[in-house]
Formats: C-alpha cells, structure tokens, sequence
C-alpha cells in the first residue's frame, strides 16, 4: 500500500504548492488592488473597483468541477496536456486566484485607517504605504489568509482527482471508491487529515510568530 | 505663519448635509502653542485635519508661510506634509515594527542612509527618553510612550509645524502633563509652531499660548489664554474654566439668592499680591462676604478668581468698585 500511497501524497505536496505559489502571485495583486482603489481609500478608483470585484464574483461562483473543464484549454496551452499533475495546477491556481484576492482584501483591511492617514501625513506615497504599511502589518493575517488557502487547494486537488488529476484524491477515488478497496480510501483520507492538520498548526504558529501587537 | 481664510466643510451623506466647520478665518503665529478647544462635535477635529488636508476643505484657503496648501496639486501636497508634523489621540504607530523602526519610517521614506538614519533615530530615542525601549514594540509600552514615539516620528524631518489632534486625550493626568512639557520643550528649541486640538481646559491652561474656543462648526471666542481665564466672554469659555478642578462658582452662585450686589475679581500678576479686599474694607463702609475663590496657574502666570458678595449703600458699592478697577483688577458684577 506505501508504494501507492508516497507516491500520491508526494503529487499532491507537488500540485498544491506549485498552485498555492501561483494563486497568491495572481490574487495578491488583485487583493491589493481591492482594498487602495476602493472609495475612500489610498488610491480611489471607484469604478475600476466594482469592475474588479465584479470579476472576482463571478470567478468565484464558478464550482471548481466545471471551471476545470473551463480552463482545460488554458493547461492544453500551458503545459500541453488536459490531464495529470502538472496540467492541474492551471485550474488549481486560477481557481484559487480569486479567493487569495478576497482573503487578502480582507488581510490588509485589517490595517487600522489612523496608521495609513499618519503615513498620508507624513507624506507617503502610495506605493510606499502599500509596500511598507499596509502589507507588513498585516503580515500575520496574510500568513493565516495563505494557510486557509493551501487547505482550500489540498481539497480542490482531491476534487480535480475526480478527472484525472492525480494525487490522494485520485487514489481516493479511483482504487478506494471504484475499486472497492476501502483500506486505501480510508488511508488515503487520514494523510489528506494529517496534511490539513499539519499546514494550520503551522500557519497558526508562524502567524503567531511574525505578529508582535 | 498659518492662515485659514474662510475654510468651511460640509459632509455629504446622500440626503444629510453636514456642516462641520462653517467659514473660519484664523492666524496662527510662528513659534506658537495656539488651542482649539471645543466639546465633541464642535468640528475642531475637522478643522486640524484641513491643515494638512487629510480632510479637503470645502471653501476658502489655507497658507502655510504664504504657500497657498489649498491649491497644491496631490504630489505637491505630499511634498508640502513633509514639513507638517502629526501626532493623533490613538497615537497610530506600526503595530509590527520596533520603536525604533517606527521613528525611522518617516526617514526611511526620503530614502536617507543608514548611517544617516540610524543617528538621527538615536538622537531622537535620546530627545523623548525612550532609549532603553528602542527594541520594543508599540503593544510593550504604556501610552504616554507611544505618544512619545509619535511625537519622535512627527518631528523626526524637522517640520515646521506640528499638529496635535486630541494628543492626550487618551492619557491620565500624569503622562498628560508630561507629554504637554515635551511638547513645550520641542516649541522652545526647534521653534515649532504647534496646534492643538483639545477638549480638555487644562491642556490649554497648561501649555498654550492663544486659544480658540469652537462650538457648531464656528469660532466663538479667540484669546490669550491669560485673557481668557480673566474674562471670558462666551458661555462655552465659562464652563470650560469651570470644567478645571476646583472651579465650581458660577453654577452655585445665584444673585437671587442674596441680598448684596455679587461681584467676581479677576487677579493677574502684581494685583494678586496686594491685600486688595481688606484695603476695601477699610475704606468704604461696606461689609464683604466670600462666597467662592481660586487660583489657576497658567504656564506664564496665574490668575486668581474671588467672587464676593459687597453689602451696604450703593454709593459706596460704586466707590469701591471704582476703586478696585483702579487697582488693575478685573470686576465683573453678576
């Protein structure tokens, strides 16, 4: 069972840290712009913002099955197959894109209004405030914000499984569900819970760690 | 040095207007400690924040040294904050940086060298007293010690002005006072004017130079401080004085109630040394009742308060009132 098992855990560790790298290169962006270009903030774009949000919406209401099925052109493009690890972490990463942007909108939100009006005061510009207040302190709410993403991922990568994406969830599905073999369904599940376990302990201790309030 | 020509500013919430600073006009002098003073939603805040327009003013101008603040293109004004300090009543320090790091933010933004940063911080660490919490973060220290990291922070690029909005309102009378002598002392070194923003008398008393007392978005009296205590003219100066401790006069005192006429001195200076009430017993056949009495020290000088009841013939009430206005005291007669 170990051969089948280290194997998977070892493309799923593959699948969710490459797309964990890639949603929070594509949504970390878009959750700064979020929260400048809102109305009343650092950089007012009112309608930009609601065009943005817009968006973020609408990819956001897609389930994850079908905007795979959406995007299996995109990965043909990119990694030059629909099916198998690598060709997942398109969907994965596109998929998660929008959530990093929401959580991280709602991260440095968490930056208190009277901090960035005294960097005003003392004459900041935006992208000093961005890069030397808003995100530092937030730090520790990133760190969880990126925890409950890679978790999110480890259980859409179970569901992208389903068509052919490898991984535990594949195993899960394809030998312990259609196979009937219980044992490596069962086995399956307890490393996917060890997994999510293990990644908030973590995220837990390390946001605990870099925040000093 | 400062000047507010007509400013006003409305707030707009859909159908609800809100005026919260209606036309003031004001000067502020160089090297000044000038107060605002009013009660919560007086429109004092609002008015502080458009000196550096955090808040645009909806009318008329602002000059700050005869450059017009109010015209400034956004990169301009940016420039021009530079040389306008601040600090806030919570104090807004970065959470996840040392304090340190926090005096050295305002630095770090004009891109100065390290060495450069690191003795100007150091100099500045010194200035406040804070050396020894120069590794410490802002939820490590009390709150008259992130008020002085702030203060550090606002003065670290030499403003020329310094704006305080409620600075010590969230402090106890303790670390209040100590934080008004420091920025009284940084006003006598570096030359700052200072504007402060108060609901509380005995900042004003305390450090101030003039004082502006603001009620429904205007100002309605604007004075010396010495001036004010000695005379105020309005209602809202009146109760203000008596807010201080051990100022509980007018509000006890009805003329009604007594068969006398009730007079209130006012004592500055030389005048609070002579035995002026016993010289009027002596001289006018009329017969003195003190009915309530205090003395507030001001940072220049003091000014005692005595409220008395004079009884006898009116002649000789008028006499004596004729002559303590003589002896440079300020009478009034409730």
């Amino acid at each position: 069972m170990a051969e089948m098992i280290i194997p998977s855990i070892l493309e799923t560790i593959y699948m969710v840290s490459v797309s964990t790298i890639f949603s929070i290169l594509l949504g970390f962006p878009l959750g700064v712009l979020l929260v400048i270009t809102e109305k009343g903030s650092i950089w007012e774009k009112p309608l930009f913002n609601k065009i943005l949000g817009g968006i973020i919406n609408v990819l956001r209401s897609i389930p994850f099955i079908i905007l795979m099925i959406i995007v299996f052109p995109i990965s043909k493009l990119i990694v030059g197959k629909t099916i198998g690890t690598t060709a997942t972490i398109v969907p994965l990463s596109i998929a998660a894109a929008p959530f990093v942007a929401r959580v991280m909108e709602g991260s440095l939100k968490e930056t208190p209004k009277g901090v960035i009006e005294s960097s005003l005061a003392m004459g900041a510009t935006v992208p000093q405030i961005v890069f030397k207040v808003l995100i530092p302190e937030s730090l520790p709410s990133i760190v969880s914000g990126i925890t409950l993403t890679i978790i999110n991922l480890i259980g859409y990568s179970a569901m992208a499984g389903a068509i052919g994406g490898g991984g535990l969830g594949n195993l899960a599905i394809r030998f312990g569900l259609y196979s009937r073999k219980t044992d490596i369904m069962i086995a399956s599940i307890i490393v996917i819970i060890i997994l999510v376990q293990g990644i908030q302990f973590l995220g837990n201790r390390i946001s605990k760690i870099v925040n000093k309030k | 040095m400062i000047k507010i020509a007509n400013v006003s500013k409305v707030f707009e919430n859909g159908k609800t207007k809100l005026e919260a600073v209606k036309d003031i006009s004001l000067k502020i002098n160089k090297g000044e400690i000038f107060g605002i003073i009013g009660l919560s939603g007086a429109g004092k805040s609002t008015l502080i924040r458009c000196l550096n327009r955090l808040e645009e003013p909806t009318e008329g101008k602002i000059f700050i040294n005869d450059l017009e603040l109010t015209s400034l293109n956004k990169e301009d004004l940016r420039l021009a904050r530079k040389n306008i300090g601040m600090i806030f009543q919570h104090f807004n320090l970065l959470d996840q940086k040392t304090v340190y790091e926090n005096i050295a933010f305002p630095l770090r933004l004009e891109k100065l060298g390290k060495k450069q940063i690191d003795a100007r911080v150091n100099q500045l660490l010194e200035y406040v007293d804070l050396k020894d919490k120069k590794n410490n973060y802002p939820s490590q220290l009390s709150g008259g010690q992130k008020q002085r990291v702030a203060i550090a922070r606002a003065i670290a690029n030499n403003p020329k002005i310094l704006l305080s909005d409620e600075g010590t309102s969230a402090l106890d009378p303790k670390t209040t006072k100590s934080i008004l002598e420091l920025l009284k002392k940084i006003r006598d070194e570096f030359n700052i004017t200072i504007v402060m923003i108060t609901h509380q008398m005995e900042v004003v008393k305390e450090i101030c130079d003039r004082v502006a007392i603001m009620e429904n978005g205007q100002i309605v009296e604007i004075n010396t401080v010495e001036n004010l205590f000695k005379n105020p003219k309005t209602k809202v100066a009146h109760s203000f004085i008596n807010s201080l401790q051990g100022n509980v006069e007018e509000e006890i005192i009805n003329p009604k109630n007594y068969k006398g006429k009730i007079i209130r001195l006012s004592f500055m200076g030389d005048s609070a040394k002579k035995p002026i009430v016993s010289k009027v017993i002596r001289n006018f056949n009329i017969d003195v009742n003190i009915l309530s009495g205090n003395i507030n020290k001001l940072h220049a000088s003091s000014i005692g308060n005595l409220t008395l009841e004079l009884i006898g013939e009116d002649d000789e009430i008028n006499n004596a009132l004729l002559f303590l206005k003589n002896e440079s005291v300020h009478v009034e007669v409730i």
